[in-house]
């Protein structure tokens, strides 16, 4: 059986399934039966300063965009950070640890961007002994406006300037919660290890509007007939977490800044692949705030059970092992040729394959071949896009083959077994400059 | 109507309230109850929305099933009801009454991937029912007026067809229904069950809607019009005559109490104002293969008949009834028994005792033969679902040409009379469904129309 544990800056759990900050860490009811589902760790629900604590909208906070069968894809919030007294949530974590001294306990925190802030919450952070913090530096809405959350994490020098803040008063590991709502993450990255940050986490959720209603003509949530940009998160937004992520991994300023993943993890697989780009643990939110915490289970055995099959024993095995195939487009391999092929015995016949190809791309699939609906690839016109695996209903049915031989039927040229990329390419100006 | 009705001697037990009045509401209501709005969201989004659908293809009418059901994927289940209207105004009926079984759904690529084809049947009642709960405006206009007058004989899927069409492509339309009201076997021999709350006249209703279409009820061509008058008075005639007769057995005692027509049986059912007023035997054969044998049966049953035996003279495979409808009233108790045709009635003082009938099987040539051996089977009514006959006489004298008794067409449904066109189950080559008879009735208005405007 695979050793799930993970030690993610000195700070241990039993396995690397975190709940990341937000509504099912608000309060030690929720985090408890977290705890007895079997969930790692949690992220406290952001607090902020002592004194009366902010107020949430009392109409609806969530919109949504659903796949087939009304399957949450997305979901958009409008929440703000904990609405309850410092006081009580600063007991409840200090009680909960107590009582779960094996699980992974991170406060994470939202106080103006000034250093007395700061200072003041710090210890009193630290006095429950939880195992580490996190800066919530990129709620999108709500406290942004006030200068918190995503104002601060679009602007390196203040992402910098807290952590060492953090740093300086605090002797916990200081993750750093990074907001995905900038042009390029490497940047807020980079001053977070500047500031002295052990980590950086991310994603936080995403600017949104999620749907407009068309009867009242404004955003939903619709409270009392206005909406606000929201934050957005789930299944939809994994793809964009593991380029940021990736990001951070191969850049070399960053590279080795341990990573904590969110956005998007549903399953042991999307937390697999976190890992393989070099996460330490995966933080999940919305997968439990669709199916409840007994989630947990089918990722951990998940996990284990791929992690066996494949004969890695701990985590640190295949950590990471993705990021050295994280490249730039220039670098790929231009001489690599392959071509779709449609599995017989699986094709239904649909025709999906073939009206994507014909209508949007390479005219490159059949419908008819003898007078009969045949759906078969035709090499001379496949340029190997994908296109077709990704519309195609019936899981394997069409996979991409390489050519390892004879000539590419669609350009005459013969099959080149050298790699060969854009930035040798005759047909690339710079490469020519270059060679001048 | 024989017999159902008669009065009967004391040794048959043929007789009316078999049952409390909660089981005939209960056993009579919809037998598919419709899709709530959730069911309905669900299994349109199972559509894969395929290119030239083969559901499409399958439907005789063409509908343009993966958009009809993408617009309820996208809330507009209205809209997509106007998707199924164009191609088959009878949408809402067929919807009810298609065999999708041996149609779309057995075309659809689910059911060659996992056994389990899209609803597609029940997803076009949720659409048209939902197109007629709204009370919507009439989805088609008509176009200007093209001075044409064309007519249609026969109230009938395929003679209200093709009356729509004609209306919406601009001509004058006067339909001769030789019988009360309009709807064809929609009104009078579909099986009470699958069309439920006076559906066929609502969609009657709603075919008329378009406008340019007048029924005259209660007359029929041969006994108040000719078909000579006809053509002589309009620019075109389209015959949707449906089979108005049925075939008899050849044996004695065919008119003794307790012998009864599927389909006349069907028909009084279908009017009846209250069901437990209407009489059934408690022991029920019924001789035939296809669907009215099927209906009149699984009926039987519902009224409160104990014993109800389908006979066929040939092998399961051969009915003409599908796999799915005999399952259907296998599961409501109909036994169903094969290689049996009927030998003699067994009558007792004008009423009916038995069924005599003699086993068959295929001889080397492959032709069906008894086998001598025989077999009794007590009843208390006997019905006879052998077939429906076309009936020649109101054509006399048109010189339209025939075949085997129905009518000859060729390209568009023309007859060989130049200015007549027919369709549905009078025509040769059919398939005696209500949905081809709705295709029929479209091909030949189109046709009509070409004809009219060339
Ligand atoms: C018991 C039974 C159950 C059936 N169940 C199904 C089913 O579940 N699904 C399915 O798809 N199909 C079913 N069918 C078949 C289907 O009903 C027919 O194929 C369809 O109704 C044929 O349409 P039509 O317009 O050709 O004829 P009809 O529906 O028979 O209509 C013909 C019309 O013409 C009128 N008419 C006849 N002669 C004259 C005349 N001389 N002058 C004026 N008017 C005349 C008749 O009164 C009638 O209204 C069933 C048939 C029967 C008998
Ligand atoms: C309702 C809601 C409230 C959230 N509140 C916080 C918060 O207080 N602090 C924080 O750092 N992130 C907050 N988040 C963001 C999540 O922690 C997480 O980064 C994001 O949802 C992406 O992960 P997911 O795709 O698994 O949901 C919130 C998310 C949701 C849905
Ligand atoms: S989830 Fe609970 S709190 Fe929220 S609206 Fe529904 S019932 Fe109310
Ligand atoms: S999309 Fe897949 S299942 Fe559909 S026709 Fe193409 S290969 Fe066959
Ligand atoms: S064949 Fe089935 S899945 Fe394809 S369009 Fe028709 S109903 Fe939809």
């Amino acid at each position: 059986m695979a050793d799930l544990s993970t030690n993610f800056l000195g700070i241990k759990s039993p396995n690397p399934f975190w709940l990341a900050s937000a509504p099912p860490t608000d309060k030690a009811y929720n985090v408890e039966r977290a705890f007895e589902a079997g969930w790692g760790g949690v992220v406290w629900k952001t607090l902020g300063e002592a004194g009366p604590p902010v107020v949430n909208v009392n109409g609806p906070r969530y919109g949504a965009i659903w796949g087939p069968d009304r399957r949450l894809l997305g979901l958009n919030n409008i929440e703000l950070i904990t609405d309850r007294d410092l006081e009580i949530n600063l007991r409840e974590i200090a009680e909960v640890k107590k009582r779960w001294p094996d699980r992974a306990m991170i406060v994470s925190i939202m106080v103006p961007c000034e250093e007395a802030s700061w200072k003041a919450i710090l210890p009193r952070v630290e006095d429950t002994g939880a195992d580490g913090i996190e800066l919530n530096f990129g709620c999108p809405h709500g406290m942004s406006e006030r200068g918190m959350g995503a104002a601060v994490g679009q602007v390196p020098e203040y992402i910098q300037m807290v952590a060492e803040w953090c740093k300086q008063y605090c002797r916990l590991p200081v993750i750093v919660k990074l907001t995905p709502n900038i042009t390029d993450v490497r940047y807020p990255a980079r001053a977070a290890k500047a500031g002295g940050a052990d980590a950086v986490s991310l994603i936080n959720t995403i600017s949104s509007i999620v749907s407009v209603d068309l009867d009242s003509f404004a955003p939903m949530p619709t409270i009392d007939g206005k909406g606000s940009h929201g934050g957005y998160c789930g299944p939809a937004v994994k793809p964009i977490a593991l380029n940021m992520v990736a990001e951070i991994a191969r850049d070399p300023e960053t590279r080795g800044l341990p990573i904590s993943g969110i956005g998007g993890v549903q399953t042991w697989r999307d937390a697999a692949e976190f890992i393989a780009l070099g996460c330490g643990t995966v933080q999940v939110c919305t997968a439990a705030m669709t199916y409840g915490f007994k989630i947990v289970e089918e990722m951990t055995q998940g996990l284990s059970d791929w992690m066996d099959e494949k004969g890695y024993a701990t985590i640190a095995d295949f950590q990471g092992r993705a990021v050295p195939n994280v490249t730039d487009w220039q670098y790929l391999n231009l001489n690599y040729i392959t071509k779709a092929r449609i599995d017989q015995d699986l094709c239904i016949k649909c025709g999906r394959c073939h009206i994507a190809c014909e209508d949007t791309s390479h005219q490159a699939i059949t419908s008819m071949v003898d007078g009969v609906r045949h759906f078969e690839v035709m090499d001379d016109e496949c340029v190997g896009c994908n296109l077709c695996v990704n519309v195609c209903p019936v899981d394997d049915c069409i996979t991409m083959v390489e050519m390892t031989e004879g000539s590419d039927p669609r350009t005459g040229r013969p099959i080149d077994p050298d790699y060969a990329n854009w930035t040798t390419h005759p047909n690339n100006p710079m490469a020519k400059q270059a060679a001048e | 109507m024989r017999g159902v009705l008669m009065t009967l001697s004391e040794t048959s037990d043929v007789k009316a309230n078999r049952l409390s009045s909660a089981d005939y509401a209960d056993n009579f209501s919809d037998i598919h109850p419709p899709l709530t709005p959730h069911e309905a969201l669900v299994e349109a989004d199972r559509c894969y929305f395929c290119y030239d659908a083969p559901c499409m293809t399958a439907c005789p009418t063409s509908i343009d099933i993966p958009m009809f059901i993408r617009k309820i994927q996208a809330a507009n289940p209205v809209g997509s009801a106007k998707t199924i209207f164009e191609e088959n105004i009878m949408g809402g009926m067929c919807a009810r009454v298609c065999p999708t079984e041996t149609l779309c759904e057995e075309a659809c690529v689910r059911e060659i991937a996992e056994g389990k084809p899209v609803k597609i049947g029940l997803l076009q009642r949720y659409a048209t029912d939902t197109f007629m709960e709204r009370e919507q405006p009439h989805p088609f206009a008509r176009a200007a007026s093209t001075g044409k007058k064309v007519a249609v004989i026969g109230a009938g899927p395929a003679g209200l067809s093709c009356a729509h069409r004609l209306a919406s492509l601009g001509h004058d339309v006067v339909v001769y229904e030789a019988r009360e009201k309009a709807g064809g076997l929609n009104e009078y021999g579909i099986a009470s069950y699958k069309t439920t709350n006076d559906f066929a006249q609502d969609e009657v209703d709603f075919i008329l809607q378009i406008g340019g279409i007048s029924i005259e009820n209660g007359k029929a061509l041969g006994r108040d019009v000719t078909l000579d008058q006809l053509t002589a008075d309009f620019d075109a005639v389209f015959l949707g005559l449906g089979l108005p007769g049925v075939n008899a057995l050849g044996l004695e005692g065919e008119d003794a109490a307790g012998v009864v027509d599927a389909v006349d049986f069907i028909g009084v059912l279908r009017q009846a104002e209250d069901l437990s007023q209407l009489e059934i035997g408690r022991r029920v054969v019924v001789i035939g293969g296809g669907m009215t044998a099927i209906d009149a049966a699984m009926q039987s049953k519902l009224l409160g008949a104990e014993d109800v035996t389908v006979v066929y003279r040939r092998g399961q495979e051969y009915m003409n009834a599908s796999l799915y409808e005999q399952e259907l009233a296998q599961t409501h108790g109909v036994v169903i028994r094969h290689w049996l045709m009927p030998s003699s009635l067994n009558v007792s003082g004008g009423v009916l005792t038995g069924i005599t009938l003699e086993k068959t099987e295929l001889d080397t040539g492959g032709k069906l033969v008894g086998t001598g051996e025989l077999v009794t089977l007590d009843a208390d009514q006997v019905f006879k679902a052998i077939g429906q006959t076309p009936d020649a006489g109101p054509l006399a004298g048109g010189s339209i040409e025939l075949e085997k008794g129905r009518i000859r067409v060729g390209d568009g449904r023309r007859t060989s009379h130049p200015k007549v066109w027919a369709g549905g189950d009078c025509i040769a080559g059919g398939e005696d469904l209500t949905v081809v008879s709705v295709e029929d009735g479209k091909t030949a208005a189109e046709s009509i129309h070409k004809a009219l405007m060339a």
